[in-house]
């Protein structure tokens, strides 16, 4: 017999399944992608989870480690993840290259599950960002939008995924299309106010919300996130704070500088639908491991989230700022879980007795 | 910030939008309260009782008695040493047959000095504390005498000294006495017995404490799981004509409600500040067990030796609430209860979220046994379940009604970083399992806390040592300098 | 031009600062050597001298003037050593470290001449007794240096293991070698409880 302090019973609670319930909250928005992207978005899914699964196991198995740990999940999330935060548009060796970072550089060299800095997924997407830009900001158009329907069936799919535009005899110029959040950043440097350009871009609240639109592609429908996200606040596995302070603050940024002059700064409901925030505010940026762990601390997480991401937004190079945003706070997480902690019971806050 | 935050909590609280107060964090761990509503029985005396020297929070006794003599029920055979300390009694008569160290209830599986008796099936009773049934015309100076002299300890579990609690003292008037009938532990039910069965007893022991302590305002706080007692006890307040000093507290259940400093957080809206005692804030809190057993003490004259220890486990055919004699080895207990094979079972002492595994079944029953459990082995490895790396997920930090920061504070312990674990407040940890038990990785926290307090303490034992030795050495260099002179 | 500028102003900082630091010197001075009352107050005062140095305060010299490792202390284990390498700011050393139980010196009494030489060797002063009479050790006291073997004409003095309290038990880190050697003491104690029932 071995010495086992009490407590003598545990929830029931594991790794596993709070990985599972997260894969399990993103399935509608993995739905959505299929429906706009069709097999492409097949396509990018299975190749992005399963080679995090395959560099997993062989990182695992050189690091001489149990690998039973290949079916806790968190590879196969970090999988889902990175497909999800992808345009349409990449190759498959972008794919590839994007999952063996985001394994083998984002978490495994810090030292594997609950020891990385950064968001595995964000971390290698981030950097696909700024190694491979034409890739990454071209938004292929939807298949609803009818433009390239043929485009998108099996055999089309399949040699665009491995051989690019020329294999459909297609232009780049032809097959994509502007983001909200890009197409208004352009227009605004050419001196149009941001009423105007939405016209033109025929932008609908509604399309934004449903997930109509060009961009990532599991990040286009706030309904499907909002689904999922929502369910796993009911099911505890992830808290409210982080999604509820980093979008109440993106939503206060923007409607102040929106009211002070509405034709240079977009409005708050855009910039809560526009581009991956809801996707980075209740999956990214909840990533447990890269964010802090107290109540406190992740609302601190959650108004610096917030803040970044409109500020690159709105000043920055980039149209979208989430991702950015989630990784520049993801630095300082440490910092946070250091400097505020919760108040100890019997203790007034600072410290003393 | 923080300002804004109590600002809005306090306004709220103006506002009556929360009527009632809360502690941070808890778990609500399956009840398992098998044996709740069963009538308790008596536990038939065993062929032999083992009286640990040491059954309560402080300084071990020593033995009064030698082997060979003849002893009655209640009579005192080991006398305290050093303040926080009450005398042990004999649970039967009989006579005293050795008086050797015996493996007790303590998680290190060791030893401690034991008076053994064999029983003569007689069980007479000494009568040399007298019955005090008047306790309203006494003196409280002659009660607190009377409730250390009957040896009373918490029987809630931690088995504190219970004299000591019932301070005198003017600087500190007590205001509100609370009797702490939460049982918040998964599977036991032996305070909720107890209140059904005795709650005329448990009122009257009340009575005593607000006598003693001048107090007349009493608090019986019940959690909603038990609302049979509720009834019981309001009856009995009614009865005894008790119901405008006295009310009764339904809690929603939630674990750990039942530790002190929570339960008072939660009935007052106050906190037991850092390194103070309950009595600083004007608060006297007793389990129920307690003040039945200083019903007892005063109102009957008898001393501490029996109390309701509930008999459960996955493990037992006929789980029960038993009034057993102090001194019972465990073995025998669980064979009443029709336990006979003990292949694939391990036994706890107390409940399942800060009970301790025993070590062996000769393991006597003493004044802190609320509960023993007889689990299968399967169902504890579920909850001992292989450590995977912590995910930083928070949980145990949100579930922490301490206000810590487990996961960190289980890192710096392991790493043996002490003082770090110490600048997290290691030494505010109550031990109370909510963190572990939540854990998706499995992490036994509380065992890392555990462990760091250890090696906290024994280091400052080195360092003082070693500051001896070296004083020691320096008065010997100097002395030999000089002779050499 | 710019030369002599620049030769100037480096001239004058160097002076600046060279009285800064001769001032600083003078105020803030501490008498002794900080250096070594600190590694002294981190070693375990057995003076057993394993270290190679006659007690403890001699070795926290000789490794604060660097003329020692910081891994000479056999009885402070990896603990002090971390700390002493921790205040001299080099990395850390290998240690050889059993996990020793802590003995104390004890004397057989009827065997004892009364020669007084243990009572010499104690670093101590934990021997007590007079020439002649038995001689007895003071168990609290006794840091386990094992000095007091060697002097001892007919060999009365043993090493004897100190019982383990249970008030000074501690929850061994779960899984380690220290949670082993816990486990191991437990078996054995187990065991003598048993024998004891048997007999």
């Amino acid at each position: 017999m071995i010495f086992l302090s009490s407590p003598h019973q545990h929830s029931g609670n594991s790794i596993q399944l709070t990985m599972f319930s997260v894969i399990i909250a993103l399935i509608p928005a993995a739905m959505v992608s299929v429906y706009l992207y069709g097999w492409l978005a097949v396509f990018l899914l299975t190749t992005c989870i399963g080679m995090s699964l395959l560099t997993e196991y062989v990182v695992l198995r050189m690091m001489k480690r149990d690998t039973a740990r290949l079916w806790d999940g968190s590879a196969a999330l970090t999988g889902l993840f990175l497909a999800l935060v992808l345009p349409a548009a990449v190759p498959w060796w972008i794919a590839v290259f994007a999952a063996v970072f985001a394994i083998l550089l984002g978490k495994q060299l810090y030292g594997g599950l609950g020891y990385n800095l950064f968001n595995p997924a964000l971390a290698a997407r981030v950097v696909l960002l700024i190694s491979f830009p034409l890739y990454m900001t071209s938004w292929l158009i939807p298949m609803h939008m009818g433009a390239m329907l043929d485009m998108y069936d099996f055999s089309s799919s399949l040699s665009f995924f491995f051989l690019g535009p020329d294999a459909v005899k297609q232009t780049w110029d032809a097959i994509t299309m502007a983001t909200p959040l890009g197409y208004v950043k352009t227009e605004l440097t050419q001196g149009v106010t941001v009423g105007e350009a939405l016209a033109n871009y025929q932008y609908s609240t509604l399309n934004a919300f449903i997930g109509r639109e060009a961009g990532s592609l599991g990040e286009g429908s706030a309904l499907a996130l909002l689904m999922g996200g929502i369910w796993l606040m009911a099911r505890h596995t992830i808290s409210w704070h982080i999604p509820v302070s980093y979008l109440l603050t993106v939503a206060v940024f923007a409607g102040i500088f929106n009211l002070i002059n509405p034709d240079v700064y977009a409005p708050p409901l855009f910039h809560l639908l526009a581009g991956g925030l809801i996707l980075c505010a209740f999956f990214m940026a909840t990533d447990p491991v890269s964010s802090p762990s107290s109540g406190i601390g992740k609302i601190v997480f959650g108004v610096g989230c917030g803040v970044l991401t409109w500020v690159i937004r709105t000043y920055g190079n980039y149209p979208e700022g989430a991702m950015f945003a989630v990784i520049l706070m993801n630095c300082i997480t440490p910092l946070i879980d250091y400097y505020i902690r919760p108040r100890v019971y019997g203790y007034k806050r600072g410290k003393q007795a | 910030m923080f300002k804004l935050f109590d600002m809005l909590k306090g306004l709220g609280e103006q506002l009556h939008l929360k009527p009632q107060h809360s502690f941070t964090g808890g778990v609500h761990p399956q009840e398992m309260k098998k044996t709740a509503g069963l009538p308790s029985m008596t536990c038939p005396l065993p062929k032999q009782i083992i009286l640990p020297m040491k059954q309560h929070i402080g300084d071990a006794c020593e033995p009064m008695v030698k082997v060979g003599d003849y002893v009655l029920r209640g009579q005192q055979i080991a006398k305290s040493q050093g303040y926080l300390s009450v005398p042990v009694h004999a649970s039967t008569s009989g006579t005293v047959t050795k008086i050797e160290d015996h493996v007790i209830a303590h998680p290190s599986g060791l030893g401690l000095p034991c008076i053994f008796i064999e029983p003569d099936g007689k069980d007479e009773a000494d009568e040399s504390l007298y019955p005090l049934p008047n306790y309203r015309s006494i003196d409280p100076v002659e009660l607190r005498e009377r409730v250390r002299s009957a040896g009373l300890a918490g029987l809630g579990g931690a088995a504190f000294p219970t004299f000591i609690k019932l301070v005198l003292d003017q600087q500190y008037k007590i205001e509100t006495v609370v009797l702490n009938g939460i049982e918040c532990e998964p599977w036991l039910t032996n305070d909720h017995q107890l209140m059904l069965e005795k709650a005329h007893e448990i009122v009257t022991g009340m009575d005593i404490l607000m006598h003693m302590v001048d107090s007349n305002q009493g608090i019986i706080a019940i959690e909603d799981n038990k609302m049979d007692t509720v009834d019981v006890m309001q009856r009995t307040l009614v009865d005894m004509g008790l119901d405008a000093s006295i009310r009764i507290e339904v809690l929603p259940t939630k674990y750990p409600q039942g530790g002190e400093k929570q339960l008072i957080q939660v009935l007052t809206g106050k906190e037991v500040p850092a390194g103070r005692l309950p009595i600083h804030i004007g608060i006297l809190s007793q389990n129920v067990g307690t003040t039945k057993a200083i019903y007892d003490a005063v109102c009957l004259g008898e001393a501490l030796t029996e109390r309701m220890i509930t008999v459960s486990g996955d493990a037992l055919p006929q789980p029960t609430n038993m009034r057993v004699r102090l001194g019972t080895p465990v073995a025998w207990l669980l064979e009443q209860c029709g336990l006979s094979d003990a292949d694939g079972i391990k036994v706890l002492h107390g409940g399942p979220m800060m009970g301790d595994i025993l070590t062996d079944m000769r393991i006597p029953v003493v004044k802190a046994s609320n509960g023993i459990l007889a689990m299968r082995v399967v169902t504890l490895m579920l909850a001992h379940h292989q450590e995977d790396p912590c995910i930083r997920c928070g949980d145990c930090g949100d579930v922490c009604p301490a206000g810590l920061m487990p996961n960190l504070l289980a890192m710096h312990c392991k790493e043996e970083q002490f003082e770090k674990a110490e600048d997290y407040n290691l030494f505010d940890c109550i031990e109370c399992g909510a963190c572990s038990y939540v854990c998706p990785s499995h992490i036994p926290l509380v065992h890392y806390f555990r462990f760091g307090k250890g090696q906290v303490a024994q280091i400052r034992r080195e360092k003082s040592f070693a500051e001896e030795s070296r004083q020691r050495s320096e008065i010997r260099d100097a002395r030999i300098a000089q002779e050499l002179a | 031009m710019h030369v002599f500028y620049a030769i100037l102003i480096f001239a004058g900082l160097a002076l600046l600062i060279g009285v800064v630091l001769a001032l600083a010197s003078r105020y803030f001075h501490v008498e002794g050597d900080p250096l070594s009352d600190n590694i002294d107050a981190l070693l375990p005062q057995t003076q057993c001298g394993q270290c190679g140095y006659p007690g403890c305060r001699p070795y926290a010299n000789a490794v604060a003037s660097q003329e020692a490792e910081v891994n000479q202390c056999v009885p402070g284990g990896e603990r002090t050593m971390l700390e002493i390498a921790d205040i001299m700011g080099v990395e850390p050393k290998d240690i050889e470290e059993e996990e020793s139980v802590p003995v104390v010196a004890y004397i057989r009494e009827d065997e004892c001449i009364g020669c007084t030489l243990c009572i010499k060797a104690c670093p101590v002063d934990c021997i007590i007794g007079a020439p002649k009479q038995y001689h007895t050790i003071i168990a609290d006291q006794c840091t386990g240096c094992t000095l007091c073997l060697e002097p001892c004409p007919v060999d009365c003095i043993e090493m004897v293991e100190v019982p383990e309290l249970l008030e000074h038990w501690s929850w061994p880190v779960p899984g380690t070698l220290r949670a082993q050697v816990a486990e191991k003491r437990r078996a054995v104690h187990h065991e003598a409880n048993h024998e004891e029932e048997n007999v």
